[in-house]
């Protein structure tokens, strides 16, 4: 039997370098955009401040790449390394769009990267421009394909289980790619990376902007950033939402635990703006609603009834009592696959498979599974709900609170008054960070949320691991703790080392603090053209 | 809809040509990285030796990691039985390529000889390390790696780290090693001049000799010092993928029954020991562009000439023969096998192109002045 200290250290492991890896991502997919932005200004204009713009933006781009690069690597060795049965049991569908990422997105990506750094003197203006379009595009792309291999993970569609092979293979390779939740992950998601650099520039040039230093620059990236970010903030929230709409059975249970519904409520569902949680009892305690919304956001319909974490539970139990059939017949089949026999019956029972296996955590011989032990995986199908309310709703308020910052720096940009309002450079310097809380609460209202199951419905987390010792994994544990809290310390440092710099980093001389005679603000607009 | 036997053999041949690509790709940085603490004795010749592969190398990198992805996507259980079972290894190449990235980003944005000659010995991990265990784990394949899979196919590697460095698989590791340097230093004979290129001229003329002659110990180690593995029934080509319905027993000398059997496959590590010579006689006719080839086709034929003797073998397993892992019954379902066929044959000459392209952007010697005058932009 699999200890269930692996299970918990293995997820452990996943949780904490794909947190980590996901500190960069979202930089990345935003900076490679707003770099497109700026420079198809310098190429349209042919105003020099614009490439320096491009170029600055660009070295803060590299040195968040470069660990991007470093911690994506161990993303791919990961499922081999610590989720062997998961490769084996779903690679069939998995493996494909991973694949496809490399050879369609990555290597766009990689390829031209060096060619943004290292070409601006050896391409011409427009085709230095088409490279950093493809290395936005890259990026985006491998959002695309990771996101369609996540959505599979939540909503298994275009596959089935063949008993010969003992895996999932793929029926449909359509059903994979056009799969609404991995529509809609793709977009809630890229746009949250776009509200990630839009900030990130804001903030950084409302700090040169309260310094007083480099101002034609700063508030060129300032509007540039507001701009963006408004759009992209708005995206978030409104596909985010789109989300949230009731696809398969999957969000309709995160949707629960995400809204401490408890029991099913006549439509259109009342929303709990708060609550408080009691999960012994299993109900809440307390909560402040807003009539008809939850109805409205979870359905688009007023009629339509959401189901609650009790109604949930009750058809999962008679899933995993169909389940039990389905994994008793296989281990018959698997023993003996040209006894046909039990084909018909494991047929029939098949879709629930992945319930009865839920079983395997408390006894190996699932046919031997007591009342107790089935209400024990019962209550596994629905994941804790405190954490999930509360991860969410921090989420939701750090979203709103980022876009009401974008949309008064984009109204103080139209008005040209944003050097008048402190308190508004102040809200963007301090609010640098606080895109990766929702990013981070994100991730974990997503992975959190689909537990039990690495694939919903399919595969118990719990059958996913691979076969190693406890103590291969908290070795492995320790080593990555060390070695990225050592690689995050010197990004941290050549991040905040660059930022104060500025400009004057790329050494041009017509930035603050690079002539005596030009104090505060240089004047780059008229400084002499540089050799383009 | 292609024929699934025809669809698991031209899978065995891309993840061959992956392989390749990435021994001659990545590989070529690779090698940079474990000379330049040796040919670079100054900062600014270390910098020479960064930039000639500064633009490069990230999607040099990708071959490895499209090469980890396409044997996820058509062999899973080989990808999640070998990277399971090499656990430790796996983490140690994973760290070691860590140090790249910020190695080549990080290195020279702070102008500080402490610094910078850290990064440059990261550097060094990450090009030495990365091929010498690759090496490492194609030595345990040829012998057989102890692992076995349940009635469920959950696979269980019943080994330990340190007996993965058995002293056959020290050597082939060392031919990898050796290989890549010389590749990598070939390399640098195109791209640098100088005293840069005296000292990787004497390097790849080093390397490509005891490459060749550790490759030939190999050889001759497999012949008559290794069992091999015979499939004796079971797995046809053309069934659904089960590595447990099939018998398969250990012979001394099999891993040669290929050769005898088809004759022609002996170009294959002919191809080697040709590359390998012509490597060093170019790199001593000062034929930089020559050698290179010459080396890559020596990777051609050293990774090949694994690939063909074990052939259909991928993984085979030393503690219960049955479970070994093949081309026809590890490999994933007709649907996705053609899938990936195509996927694969629509993007891969794309990138080809413009990685060439982007080669021919950047071609031309880096050169001294050229990194003091991009003291800022450059590595």
């Amino acid at each position: 039997m699999i200890s269930s200290e692996l299970v918990d250290l293995s997820r452990l492991q996943f949780a904490m370098v794909a947190l980590f890896h996901f500190l960069f991502v979202p930089l990345t997919l935003g900076m490679t955009f707003l770099l497109v932005i700026m420079e198809s200004t310098y190429v349209v204009t042919g105003k020099q401040i614009y490439k320096d713009m491009t170029q600055f933006w660009g070295k803060l781009f590299g040195i968040n790449f470069a660990l991007g690069v470093t911690t994506g690597i161990t993303m791919e060795f990961q499922f081999g390394t610590n989720w062997a049965y998961y490769s084996h049991y779903v690679g069939d569908i998995f493996g494909a769009p991973l694949a496809i990422e490399g050879l369609m997105a990555f290597f766009l990506e990689s390829t031209f990267i060096g060619l943004f750094f290292f070409g601006w003197d050896k391409l011409s203006k427009v085709k230095h421009l088409m490279i950093t379009m493809l290395v936005a595009l890259g990026s985006n792309l491998s959002a695309l394909w990771i996101l369609v291999a996540n959505g599979w993970m939540n909503n298994p569609t275009g596959a089935d289980f063949s008993y010969i092979t003992m895996r999932m293979e793929m029926t449909s390779f359509w059903d994979v790619l056009f799969n609404p939740q991995a529509q809609a992950k793709f977009v809630h998601t890229v746009s949250a990376g776009y509200v990630t650099g839009s900030a990130f520039v804001l903030g950084i040039s409302s700090w040169y902007l309260l310094k007083g230093r480099d101002i034609e620059f700063a508030k060129r990236s300032f509007r540039i950033a507001a701009a963006f970010g408004l759009a992209s903030a708005l995206s978030v929230i409104v596909l985010g939402d789109e989300s949230g709409y009731t696809v398969g059975e999957n969000q309709q249970t995160k949707l629960a635990a995400i809204e401490a519904m408890w029991h099913t409520e006549p439509a259109p569902a009342s929303f709990n703006l708060i609550a408080g949680i009691n999960e012994a009892k299993q109900e809440n305690d307390w909560a402040i609603q807003i009539p008809y919304v939850m109805g409205l956001i979870g359905t688009r319909s007023t009629t339509e009834t959401i189901p609650g974490i009790h109604e949930i539970k009750a058809h999962n139990y008679q899933r995993i009592l169909s389940g039990e059939i389905a994994a008793k017949d296989l281990a018959i089949l698997r023993a003996n696959p040209h006894d046909t026999s039990v084909l018909g019956e494991f047929n029939a029972h098949k879709a629930d498979l992945g319930f009865g296996l839920l079983l395997k955590k408390y006894t190996d011989d699932v046919t031997k599974a007591t009342p107790e032990m089935v209400q024990k995986a019962t209550d596994d199908t629905v994941p804790a709900v405190t954490p999930m309310f509360w991860t969410f709703r921090i989420m939701v308020a750090v979203g709103f609170a980022l876009l009401l910052m974008f949309a008064l720096a984009l109204y103080a940009s139209v008005r040209n008054d944003f050097m008048q309002k402190p308190w508004l450079l102040k809200w963007a310097v301090w609010f640098i960070p606080v895109p990766w809380i929702a990013i981070e609460f994100g991730w974990f209202v997503a992975e959190y949320g689909r537990q039990p199951w690495t694939i919903f419905g399919v595969l118990p987390t719990y059958l996913s691991a691979s076969s190693l010792s406890s103590a291969s994994v908290i070795g492995s544990i320790f080593g990555f703790f060390a070695l990225y809290t050592g690689l995050f310390i010197v990004e941290m440092y050549l991040m905040l080392k660059f930022s104060r710099q500025g400009p004057s980093s790329l050494h041009t001389g017509r930035y603050h603090g690079e002539t005596a005679h030009v104090g505060g603000g240089a004047m780059p607009t008229h400084a002499p053209a540089d050799k383009i | 809809m292609l024929d699934y036997t025809a669809l698991k053999l031209i899978w065995w041949l891309f993840v061959g040509v992956l392989l390749i690509g990435f021994a001659i790709m990545d590989g070529h940085d690779m090698g940079v990285g474990t000379l330049l603490p040796f040919v670079g004795k100054n900062d600014n010749e270390r910098r020479v030796v960064l930039n000639t592969v500064g633009p490069h190398w990230d999607g040099n990198q990708v071959w490895f990691i499209t090469g980890g992805g396409a044997i996820f996507a058509a062999w899973p259980l080989v990808y999640a039985t070998a990277f399971s079972g090499f656990y430790w290894a796996m983490m140690a190449v994973l760290w070691a390529l860590f140090f790249r990235p910020v190695g080549f980003d990080y290195r020279s944005k702070i102008d500080n000889a402490q610094w910078r000659n850290t990064w440059d010995w990261g550097l060094f991990i990450g090009g030495f390390v990365p091929p010498l265990i690759f090496g490492v784990a194609f030595g345990n394949l040829l012998q057989g790696v102890p692992f076995h899979f349940d009635n469920d196919l959950r696979s269980f590697y019943t080994g330990s780290f340190w007996q993965l460095l058995n002293p056959f698989a020290l050597l082939t590791g060392l031919v990898s090693t050796t290989m890549i340097t010389a590749h990598g230093a070939n390399f640098l004979l195109i791209r640098t001049e100088g005293d840069v290129y005296k000292r990787s001229r004497t390097a790849s003329m080093i390397f490509s000799a005891v490459s060749l002659a550790l490759f030939a110990l190999a050889g001759l180690w497999v012949m008559k010092g290794i069992n091999g593995f015979v499939l004796t029934g079971g797995d046809l080509p053309d069934a659904l993928p089960n590595p447990l319905d099939k018998t398969v027993v250990m012979q001394a000398g099999a891993w040669m029954h290929n050769y005898s059997a088809y004759p022609l496959t002996m170009l294959v590590p002919a191809a080697a020991f040709v590359g390998g010579l012509l490597s060093l006689v170019f790199a001593m006719g000062n034929k930089p562009v020559m050698a290179f080839i010459a080396s890559s086709v020596n990777m051609l034929g050293v990774i090949g000439t694994a690939g063909v003797s074990m052939f259909p073998f991928v993984m085979p397993s030393s503690t219960d023969p049955r479970s070994s892992m093949t081309v026809w019954d590890s490999v994933s379902s007709h649907t996705t096998l053609e899938l990936m066929f195509f996927a694969t044959l629509i993007f891969l000459p794309i990138v080809i192109f413009y990685t060439s392209w982007a080669y021919k952007v950047m071609s031309g010697k880096v050169t001294l002045e050229f990194v003091k005058r991009n003291d800022h932009s450059a590595y």
